[in-house]
């Protein structure tokens, strides 16, 4: 790790004023990632500007009913908020899904949808890899990738992203605010990360200066049951190999409402639009759960060591779904 | 622009004031430098340890502000004011041993010791946030929010997974917090 | 006397949990410098060119030490040892360069500024049966021979009424201790002060006389405190040569850590296995025939072969046999000691196959097992010096609730989930070698008691004391004992389960002729007290009459998640046969421990070789998954009183590794047992299992429960 500058922001003006003045700067937030990463010489920022003293620590409720989460809430206190809790459900079993107790004591909401992929290639620094070094190859694809992605992945990169709280975000049509010289602006959380197409060193949107300041919780999706699920090789502190995040409302024997995201299957949190399609209007019976699912997965294209991957969507998605069904609409 | 840290000779180092254990300490610290390496090596408090150096172990573990965190992944810098507990700390001005390190001295809770201090860290860490009301992966979703969770067997197990024991110490390490939670059973032995 | 079979708490237990207890990087000695290696980062070749001006330009970076500018070493004896002495790369991973600096942090950035060019060659990393550079060795890991036959295995199978010919993959593992290799050296004028974490520090003073050309007398190696071994630090690893070859270079005391990404490279592993096992049996369960064919790799520079088909010469009276092993050399990391080696991956291709043999019988496993209790040890035909095996199955199938159990595989569910039991013997060689100690009476009343033992988590300062307690005939707080340092009187290391029974054997006998020789006294002590020494060379190491073994019984029981292909083991008991146990607070945390590394074995832990870069892409903690809190039931560990007098004065059999032998394959019988899906490949991460699920046509459980 090179020597670099240090700037603690007071203001969110004086942050982007600083990474303008450091060219080669990164924001630091709760850095359970960015100081990994530098660790690892993959990040090697001249200047690191801490905003970990901006406001942007609380949840608070706007009059719409909608929530909104301030980029610097740790993630243990966003899976704790009572509001969250009971109003978006999906959410806070997301983030207790992921990392451990001290690592979510420390990581915050805008550090957790910026953090990177874990690919072994990526992080290696020995080794090519189009995400970290364009244009030098990709050492999964033929190598270990029985964690990569079966959705989406483009020549240069089968990264899977590894957030969990960010494929719950994506089920919840929550939104995404980032703040830029450019002022204010919002973006689906679904939409806020990319597809590796032919630039994966770009993991999302946000454009270089601009801050996440906080995530919205749409108002609309507020107390309708959602679930997050999660398998992995260990009982606990593992990535995903897989995970499905769903919002369920059953009106009249039909679905009303879906929204489903899988995790761990693509360079984003997946946003099974065809499935929630297939299911709008439909009665919520398992086998249409799983249509849907099969319908949805039917993109996939599966590595040597990876197929199994989509099975496993397959069955969480189900599974969450089935759960999801109010008990007098279970078929 | 926000505050620029460190005198002009030298870009990369900034004072910086923690409080250890109750003590204040100012240094002059290298921006590279995590809390980890500033306890042990600044410091001489060599009790958190340094098993992967990239918050996947869990035996750097210390309080900060009351909260448990990997000490290796926070930079030093970024903790000017903040309150630090370490495991020489957490007896506090009392006489003898912390109660959690009392039982895990009777429940055998260690082997090789290394993975030690951060278990007992971590351990106070998931006592307070029971008590707060932070639920876990394993928490009945339909539990009441921001009431104190009654923690079981799986629920300790649970917490205490981001501290990993090669050794494996686990039954033990998981009844001695019961002890110290009042939810335990008598030692066998 | 009453010290021994007490459950008496560790000595140093209040150092560990108040965080004073120090470890090899922790002495801040005036002036210290931190150095850091770098990596080779080709499989195979030839460095041609450091170029280390960027490194030594970083402020506080104080040298860089070159493959043709490092101090010149006698050769160690241990290939893997010669580091930075000759510009050639055997595998990626190798250390090409070391950094020292005044900080931790210099010295990374500089490890990362060091620009090293190479001639790089073709390798070959990737091991497969049939590989055309396998070779039958001579010698294994533990001198062993490579290949043992009685009878006509092949024939007899051939001939039997029920044949099992089935294949196992165990892949490669990695020790971890969470300390990582770590030594502080120290030149003081000709003198040199180690602390370095081993499992042995007579050997490392030994091995660092040999390379630096100095007599042992001046060097002291300590090892107070290590934060686990696992054979990983049975014998020096380069970590300790590089820290007193940057000391010597700099004048100043020099740290190295071992970055653990670093680890799987550097200090050994255990090798992958393939295995080939054929049972034949007759149609009451008993063998005729057993085969056991192994393959596996080593590197280029170092022969070192696990020795997985040979508990298959101790276990079962099978009168045809066959047990071979087959050694690629490969352009791969040095494998080398992880606990059990051989034993671990051996059995549970053996007791796998063994459960494969009791499902084609149509027999219960526990009696298949039963039936096969030899008279005497098959392979050499020597009497056991003890051997209760079938106990321990009996005992613990009383304990499990074995009786009762569904004969036919999927069987029972609960929920999503598909639940199974499953059963594997254990087995553990007894190993005892020559070892030094001094016990000293004091004139106030206590004793100190010397002898270089390490204790690596073990308990071995508590036995050592209680054993020494007895042979004194007092009070065990009378007792102080010293050990962890090349200047006390020389012992083995820490492994193969050996420690309590060697040092032990040391220690009551010094102690014991201490105790005759008060009985003598008359009068006050000396002020320097009186001091008696004792070495067991020639009488720990005497060949035996009687094959010598600990047995074990392992039951697991699992639940396996119809929906995601995970297993969790809902519990794990294990029952030993393992001679008398000393301390049994220790004991049972270390069987514990070792049946726990077994879970991770059968579950989750394993590495990929990979054949592009020649490294272990699972190289952290993150990606190499040892088991967590959450992965961990309740385990019990029982014992059965066991008195066998062919062993030592103590009686102990050795504890350390009989855990972790035939665990995995306890749970990957249980999983058989609840899948009714026969996996063959370690570990059962949900992949495997969901993919054996769905292979079936019967992925979920059969009466669908609620939702």
């Amino acid at each position: 790790m090179e020597s670099f500058a240090y700037v603690r922001a007071d203001s969110l003006a004086e942050a982007a004023e600083a990474f303008a003045a450091h060219p080669g700067a990164r924001y630091l937030g709760g850095g359970t990632n960015l100081v990994d990463l530098m660790k690892l010489g993959v990040e090697r920022p001249t200047a690191l500007v801490d905003v970990t003293r901006l406001p942007l620590d609380r949840v608070t409720e706007l009059p719409d009913g909608s929530l909104r989460i301030g980029a610097l809430v740790r993630n243990s206190d966003l899976a704790a908020h009572p509001r969250v809790r009971d109003g978006w459900p999906a959410l806070s079993q997301a983030v207790l899904a992921g990392a451990s107790g001290q690592l979510r004591n420390a990581a915050t909401t805008g550090g957790n949808l910026l953090q990177r992929t874990r690919c072994p290639y990526f992080q290696d620094v020995s080794k090519p890899c189009n995400k970290r070094r364009p244009g030098s190859g990709c050492g999964a694809r033929e190598g270990v990738h029985r964690d990569h992605a079966v959705l989406g992945a483009s020549e240069q990169c089968i990264a899977a992203h590894p957030s969990d709280m960010a494929v719950a975000l994506a089920a919840l049509d929550a939104e995404v605010e980032l703040y830029g010289t450019a002022g204010v602006r919002r973006v689906a959380a679904a939409d806020f990360h990319r597809l590796p197409g032919a630039h994966p060193e770009r993991d999302t949107v946000i454009e270089p200066g601009e801050l996440v300041t906080a995530v919205l919780l749409p108002a609309a999706s507020a107390g309708a049951p959602s679930a997050y699920r999660k398998a992995r090789d260990r009982a606990s502190y593992a990535f995903a190999l897989a995970s499905v995040a769903a919002v369920l409302e059953v009106a009249d024997g039909v679905v009303a409402h879906v929204g489903i995201a899988f995790g761990a299957l693509a360079h984003r949190p997946w946003r099974a639009r065809l499935a929630e399609e297939a299911l709008l209007g439909a009665a919520p019976t398992r086998a249409a759960f799983e249509r849907a699912a099969d319908l949805e997965l039917a993109a996939a294209r599966p590595l040597r060591d990876n197929a199994y991957k989509v099975p496993l969507a397959r069955n969480l998605a189900v599974d969450v779904l089935s759960r999801l069904v109010p008990d007098q609409e279970d078929s | 622009m926000g505050t620029e840290h460190g005198p002009r000779s030298s870009p990369h180092r900034s004072d910086t004031t923690l409080r250890v254990n109750g003590k204040p300490h100012t240094l002059s610290v290298d921006h590279r430098r995590v809390l980890l390496d500033l306890l042990r090596e600044d410091l001489d408090l060599t009790g958190a340890k340094k098993g992967c150096d990239h918050g996947q172990c869990g035996a750097c573990t210390v309080l900060v502000d009351g909260r448990r965190v990997n000490s290796c992944l926070l930079l030093a810098v970024t903790l000017d004011g903040c309150d630090v507990t370490t495991v020489e700390g957490l007896s506090g001005d009392g006489e003898g041993p912390h109660p959690l390190q009392r039982a895990f001295l009777e429940r055998d809770a260690f082997q090789c010791g290394y993975c030690t201090p951060g278990q007992i860290c971590s351990a106070v860490g998931v006592l307070a946030e029971a008590e707060a009301g932070h639920p876990s992966h394993v928490t009945d979703p339909s539990a009441p929010s921001g009431r104190p969770v009654p923690l079981d067997r799986d629920e300790i197990r649970e917490r205490l997974s981001g501290n990993l024991c090669r050794c494996g110490a686990y039954p033990r390490i998981v009844d001695a917090v019961e002890d110290v939670n009042g939810t335990g059973h008598n030692p066998r032995t | 006397m009453t010290a021994l079979g007490a459950p008496a708490e560790r000595l140093e237990g209040p150092e560990k949990v108040t965080g004073a207890a120090r470890y090899a990087a922790e002495h801040p000695l005036a002036g210290r410098l931190f150095a850091r290696p770098v990596p080779a980062t080709v499989a195979r070749g030839r460095v041609t060119g450091v170029d280390v001006s960027a490194a030594l330009a970083l402020p506080g970076v104080v040298a860089v030490l070159m493959p043709d500018d490092a101090p010149r070493l006698a050769e160690p004896g241990d290939p893997t040892l010669t580091v930075l002495q000759n510009p050639d790369v055997p595998h990626r991973g190798w250390f090409v360069a070391l950094v020292v600096a005044d900080s931790p942090e210099a010295a990374r950035a500089g490890a990362d500024a060091v620009h090293v060019e190479y001639a790089e060659e073709s390798h070959d990393v990737t091991l497969r049966a049939g590989h055309p550079r396998a070779y039958v060795p001579e010698e294994l890991n533990g001198t062993y021979p490579g290949e043992r036959r009685q009878g006509d295995a092949e024939g007899a199978f051939a001939a039997a009424a029920v044949r099992v010919d089935v294949g196992y993959r165990v892949p490669p593992l990695h020790n971890h201790p969470m300390e990582p290799h770590a030594s502080t050296a120290h030149w003081d004028g000709e003198r040199l002060t180690v602390h370095t974490s081993s499992q042995g520090t007579t050997a490392v003073r030994t091995t660092l006389a040999r390379m630096f050309g100095l007599a042992e007398e001046r060097i002291t190696v300590v090892a107070e405190h290590v934060g686990g071994g696992f054979g990983s630090k049975g014998t020096p690893r380069p970590d300790v040569v590089l820290a007193t070859m940057a000391s010597w270079h700099t004048g100043r005391p020099v740290t190295v850590v071992l970055p653990r990404r670093m680890m799987p490279t550097s200090v050994g592993h255990r090798a992958p296995t393939l295995h080939r096992l054929r049972l034949g049996a007759d149609r009451d369960g008993r063998l005729t025939s057993l085969t056991h064919d192994v393959t596996t790799h080593t590197s280029r520079i170092k022969e070192f072969v696990e020795y997985a088909a040979v508990p298959a010469r101790v276990m079962y009276a099978a009168p045809n046999q066959h047990t071979v092993h087959r050694v690629v050399r490969l352009d791969v990391p040095t494998p080398s000691w992880m606990r059990a080696p051989g034993e671990a991956p051996g059995m549970y291709a053996l007791e796998s196959a063994m459960d494969e043999l009791a499902d084609a019988l149509g027999m219960d496993p526990v009696e298949v097992r039963i039936r096969n209790e030899p008279d005497a040890e098959p392979d050499s035909g020597k009497p056991f010096s003890s051997r209760h095996l079938v106990e321990c199955l009996r005992e613990g199938a009383r304990r499990f609730g074995w009786e009762g159990r569904a004969p036919v595989p999927r069987a029972r569910a609960d929920g999503p989930w598909l639940l199974g039991t499953g059963v594997a013997a254990a087995t553990y060689p007894v190993q005892v070698y020559p070892s030094a100690a001094a016990a000293q009476a004091l004139p106030d009343g206590s004793f100190l008691v010397e002898v270089n033992a390490a204790d690596i988590g073990t308990g071995a300062r508590t036995v050592l004391a209680q054993i020494a307690a007895d042979a004194l005939d007092v009070p065990l707080e009378r007792v102080r004992i010293r050990v962890g340092s090349s200047d006390l009187p020389a012992a083995p290391l820490a492994g193969g389960s050996s420690g309590t029974a060697s040092w032990g054997w040391a220690v009551h006998e010094a102690c014991g002729r201490l105790a005759a020789r008060l009985a003598a006294h008359r009068g006050p002590l000396p002020e320097q007290g009186l001091r008696e020494r004792a070495d067991t060379e020639g009488t720990a190491d005497a060949e035996s009459a009687f094959a010598r073994h600990a047995f074990g019984a392992h039951f697991a029981k699992v639940a396996v998640d119809s929906v995601t292909g995970e297993v969790r083991v809902r519990r794990l008991l294990g029952v030993y046969a393992a001679g008398r146990v000393l301390n049994p607070r220790t004991a049972r945390s270390q069987f514990v421990g070792a049946m726990t590394m077994g879970l991770g074995m059968a579950l989750t832990e394993g590495s990929t070789m990979d054949a592009a870069f020649g490294d272990f892409p699972e190289a952290d903690l993150a990606g190499y998954h040892v088991p967590a809190h959450a992965d961990v039931p309740d385990i019990e560990a029982h014992w059965i009183d066991e008195h066998d007098p062919h062993l030592n004065p103590v009686g102990g059999k050795g504890i350390g590794e009989i855990g972790i032998v035939g665990t995995a394959a306890a749970v990957g019988n249980a999983v058989h047992h609840a899948t009714g899906v026969r996996l063959r490949e370690l570990p059962l991460t949900p992949d495997r299992v969901l993919t054996g699920l769905l292979e079936t046509g019967r992925p979920g459980p059969d009466r669908p429960g609620p939702g």
